[in-house]
């Protein structure tokens, strides 16, 4: 292998690089946009809900109430309707999410049992489900207070008895929604840069014609391979860093465990991304196929490695095509040392398969790669 | 004398195609030789086993004394290459792409430097060292091909319908460049369709179906068949042995 035949490469890699927008743009701005878009639109993290209120009793109790659900800050029991049809309408249109309705006797409430009616728009479970869960403990509330001042006024108590469950949430004690979603985009960018760039790079010799002039020079199969591979190990790890930094300082998300070990660990699954990237390329024959065979291998990896959606929840079968995914593991990875900051002992399973799908998939990938080259 | 291809039964095979069929025969160094042949001939065959690209099914050949299975490394740096299709970078600039070669053919730093000068002078490419190659015209681009083939100052080179696509005057100026190198030692394989260019070679072969129909001068060639010129030769050979429908 000779040195001086694979900087030649290299560096007319980088030059075609700086001359092809796609490729910028996917290298600079798209791990941003996705950092971004990401960070800040991926929040399930559900509160002051759009809520209209009936009220028929307009009273200081009925005001009451309206007031304890914007104090529990899940709804904004902002619109006063004068009619029933008025508050369906709301919900129809979408403005709200939820509706209070509140009868004319509810000031009686003390005295006697009284309904109220919240009805919420069940389109968007998750909105929905918070809106019932957290309307109801609003609620409930609310009445043991009365219940308990009712007792009171009579010269009785509740007896002091029963379970107090005390609650303590390690790792991420605010449920910061960020800080379970910003590690898991290192993953992704990481991933899809290296993957698309690298699919890309390989195809374009083939495209473009220009590989019928390298076979017949004295390069090598395995210099033309390295050298072109090397300028896209450095952007994607490249990009791995920014992401790193930003989400360090600008998303505040630190890094509990080894910083060592995740820039170790990352540079591990870029080779796994780059053999991905390389069996797109020996499928792929121009530049397109490449980028529509790219996205048919991102799109599932997004959906199926628990970027988003929890894994404990699918179905088995699903589950197990997701066991084959290289960033299913990576994500555990950087969950465990980001976010929970434990060490390789606890992570080694993780290590080990990632670790070894990376050289399965590498030496297809190559094997493929030379033979298409001869 | 001192031949640049020695070819002895030369045989490929795809599967049940026969592209090349017990192919043999003897080029002198230092000529223009000219391939000859209709579309799947086994013409690009025959130039990708010379090259080093494909390993042949049977026979054997040697390419300035390298044997073309053994020694294929050494015919690949000793030969340069044109092929018809451009096949340079076209996002790169025209020193960059030479840059490139250069370093690919293992030229150190005052080589190439040396080297380049020598091929911008010859192929005239003064002032548009720094252009992206994209921007030029056909002319110009199979100047630069037939330069970038020319870096490693190859003692063969082989162009593959070097002037399909390009103008007269770019032709002409492209044969006269060749001709200059020729009387200085190089040799030269060329295929083409176009029959007054191949009346330029010192030989021609005909090939036909994978077999080798004639190799001569052209003067002979034309002579044997009582022709006036290769066209006619060239349209008689393929009528003889299946007619055009076979084409």
């Amino acid at each position: 292998m000779s040195i001086s035949r694979l900087f030649a490469i290299i560096k007319k890699e980088f030059t075609q690089i700086k001359r092809d927008k796609p490729s910028l743009v996917i290298s600079i701005v798209m791990p941003l946009a996705m950092l971004f878009l990401f960070g800040y639109a991926v929040s399930t993290e559900v509160d002051h809900i759009p809520m209209a209120v009936f009220d028929q009793s307009k009273t200081q109790e009925s005001r009451d109430f309206i007031n304890a659900y914007r104090n529990s800050l899940y709804f904004n029991p902002d619109y006063y309707v004068d009619n029933i049809d008025e508050l369906n309408n709301l919900l129809d249109t979408g403005i709200v999410k939820a509706g209070l309705i509140i009868p004319p006797d509810f000031s009686q409430y003390k005295n006697k049992m009284t309904n109220v009616l919240l009805k919420i728009d069940g389109s968007d479970p998750t909105t929905a489900r918070t809106a019932l869960s957290s309307g109801i403990m609003v609620s409930q509330h609310f009445s043991n207070k009365n219940t308990e001042e009712e007792l009171s006024k009579k010269g009785m108590h509740i007896p002091n008895i029963g379970i107090d469950l005390s609650t303590k949430v390690e790792y991420n004690p605010d449920l910061n929604t960020l800080t379970f979603t910003i590690p898991g985009l290192l993953g992704l960018v990481m991933q899809n840069i290296t993957i698309i760039l690298t699919a890309f790079a390989l195809v374009r010799e083939k495209e473009k014609g220009t590989m019928e002039q390298l076979i017949v020079t004295p390069i090598k199969s395995v210099e033309l391979m390295i050298g072109k591979l090397i300028p896209y190990i450095l952007i994607g790890y490249t990009d791995f860093l920014m992401v790193l930094a930003l989400s360090i300082y600008w998303f505040c998300v630190p890094v509990n465990g080894s910083i060592f070990l995740l820039l170790l660990l990352g540079f591990d699954f870029i080779i796994c991304a780059l053999a991905i990237g390389m069996l797109i390329s020996t499928a792929a024959k121009t530049q397109t196929q490449a980028m529509q065979g790219a996205f048919m291998v991102l799109l599932p990896t997004i959906i199926l490695s628990g970027f988003i959606f929890p894994r404990e929840q699918m179905p088995s079968v699903i589950r197990a095509i997701s066991d084959v995914i290289p960033l299913t593991y990576f994500l555990d990875i950087l969950r465990g040392i980001i976010i929970k900051g434990v060490n390789a002992n606890l992570l080694l399973n993780q290590i080990i398969v990632m670790t070894s799908m990376g050289f399965a998939l590498l030496l297809i990938a190559v094997l493929r790669f030379r033979k298409r080259l001869d | 004398m001192d031949y640049v291809i020695e070819l002895k039964d030369l045989t490929k095979r795809f599967g049940n195609i026969t592209a090349v069929d017990k192919l043999s025969i003897k080029v002198p160094s230092g000529k223009i030789f000219g391939l000859l042949g209709p579309n799947g001939s086994g013409k690009s065959t025959t130039i990708r086993m010379i090259c080093g690209i494909i390993k042949p099914t049977s026979g054997h050949g040697t390419v300035m004394g390298f044997d073309i299975v053994k020694e294929s490394e050494k015919i690949k740096k000793s030969i340069g290459y044109m092929s018809q299709k451009f096949s340079l970078y076209e996002d790169l600039t025209v020193k960059e792409n030479m840059d490139f070669y250069s370093s690919i053919y293992g030229l150190d730093k005052k080589e190439r430097t040396e080297r380049e000068r020598i091929i911008i002078d010859m192929m005239e490419l003064h002032d548009r060292e720094n252009q992206i190659v994209s921007t030029l015209s056909g002319g110009w681009k199979q100047r630069l091909s037939l330069g970038c083939a020319l870096l490693h100052n190859p003692k063969f080179i082989i162009l593959d319908e070097p002037t399909s696509g390009v103008d007269p005057v770019s032709r002409r100026l492209f044969w006269n460049t060749i001709k200059k190198l020729t009387s200085e030692g190089l040799s030269v394989l060329v295929t083409t369709h176009y029959m007054e260019e191949a009346q330029e070679s010192d030989f021609v072969a005909f090939m036909f179906n994978g077999h080798l129909l004639t190799f001569g001068t052209p003067s002979e060639i034309i002579k044997e068949n009582n022709s006036n010129n290769l066209e006619d030769v060239f349209i008689k050979y393929v009528n003889e042995h299946g007619g055009m429908d076979k084409l």
